[in-house]
């Protein structure tokens, strides 16, 4: 099994620790909600966690088959994001319903005032 | 059989009837003064109500003028979002049953009374308008003919009854059916077999009735350049998983 080279190490670590700040920092300046960071932060911690903790990424690597560890963190990488899309799918169909409602809503007490002017 | 029974006058099955007739209409404005007018000459004591679905033109003042009450939908969102605005409408003023049509000139008014006579009568919870139980001939396109017979068979499939037309845009709710199809159940995209089965499965009687058809006046259909593959791909993708969700019939009367 190919090594985590130093240079790969340094690199994965930087990358994701900056994506992990750099989330942090949207939702202090309230620009990114909460409810949808939190999969961005666990995605980017798992991936410091991961770079960091070499053991645990041979484990997981011998785990899953992969060939180096490398490949593990690209393959942890991917699901996280297919991860994180299809909540977004799930979090766009409520505010589709929501939408609907509020439009109909809106729609039907719009009505109700101009048939009352009338 | 259209014209059959005294339903047109309100005395159905015993009980007066407080009917409320539906219009959905995007862009409609050259066509939908034409059907309100038919539809008071049907049924004279009904309560017409359009849902105007964010149209562009002066589809609400026509409606309006020609003496219907309108709602108006901010933007379009649907046939499917502006018929269950319409039920949200009926479940609120309490009416007893809601007739739904298209407000392009498809659909006869004439044939009203017919759909209302099976709901008020008791003989069904929903009147389905079927084009071909009746002698009148319509003649869709061959895509078309084999997409209505895959989703009347998948239906027929789903549950044990035979439709001879699912996508039937003119139909019948009695007052139990309406409280239903106002709630998240009914299934808004594109909702007409997928509506046959959510209502099928939820316990309710549909019985078909056999309508008139005419071609659309002029106007673009709801099925133009890809819309037919996106609404089958749909239409398959819900039919399969209409068995998978939970079972509306819980929900029934809640």
């Amino acid at each position: 099994m190919a090594e985590l080279t130093l240079h790969q190490t340094i690199f994965a670590l930087v990358t994701s620790l900056l994506a992990f700040l750099f989330v942090l920092e949207l939702v202090r300046r309230r620009r990114l909600r909460e409810e949808y960071s939190w999969l961005w932060l666990l995605t980017a911690g798992l991936m410091v966690v991961m770079v960091a903790w070499y053991k645990l990424l041979l484990v997981i690597t011998r785990v899953v088959g992969a060939v180096t560890p490398l490949n593990t963190l690209l393959l942890c990488a991917v699901l996280f994001l297919f991860a994180i899309a299809v909540h977004y799918s799930v979090i766009i169909s409520r505010l589709t319903t929501q939408v609907k409602n509020l439009a109909q809503e809106q729609a039907l007490l719009a009505m109700r005032l101009e048939e009352r002017r009338n | 059989m259209a014209g059959d029974g005294g339903a047109a006058d309100g005395h159905g099955g015993g009980r007066a009837l407080k009917p409320l007739v539906l219009l959905p209409a995007f862009n409609e404005s050259a066509r939908v003064g034409r059907v309100v007018a038919g539809v008071q000459a049907a049924v004279p004591d009904a309560t017409i109500l359009v849902v105007d679905d964010g149209s562009s033109d002066d589809t609400a003042d026509v409606a309006r003028a020609a003496g219907a009450r309108v709602v108006r939908l901010p933007f379009n969102l649907g046939a499917g979002v502006a018929a269950q605005t319409g039920y949200k409408l009926a479940v609120r003023e309490s009416f007893d049953c809601v007739v739904q049509l298209d407000a392009d000139g498809q659909h006869e008014p004439a044939d009203i009374p017919a759909l209302l006579a099976v709901v008020a009568g008791g003989h069904a919870d929903v009147a389905i308008g079927s084009r071909f139980l009746g002698g009148v001939a319509y003649h869709p396109g061959v895509l078309r003919r084999v997409g209505m017979g895959l989703f009347g068979w998948l239906a027929w499939l789903l549950t044990g009854v035979r439709f001879s037309d699912v996508t039937s845009g003119f139909r019948a709710f009695g007052a139990d059916v309406v409280r239903f199809v106002a709630t998240e159940w009914y299934p808004t995209d594109y909702a007409d077999a997928d509506v046959l089965i959510t209502l099928r499965r939820a316990g309710f009687r549909l019985r078909e009735v056999p309508v008139r058809m005419y071609p659309r006046a002029g106007g673009r259909s709801m099925h133009a350049g890809l819309r037919p593959i996106y609404y089958v791909f749909k239409m398959l993708l819900s039919v399969a998983l209409a068995p998978l969700r939970r079972e509306p019939a819980e929900r029934r009367g809640a």
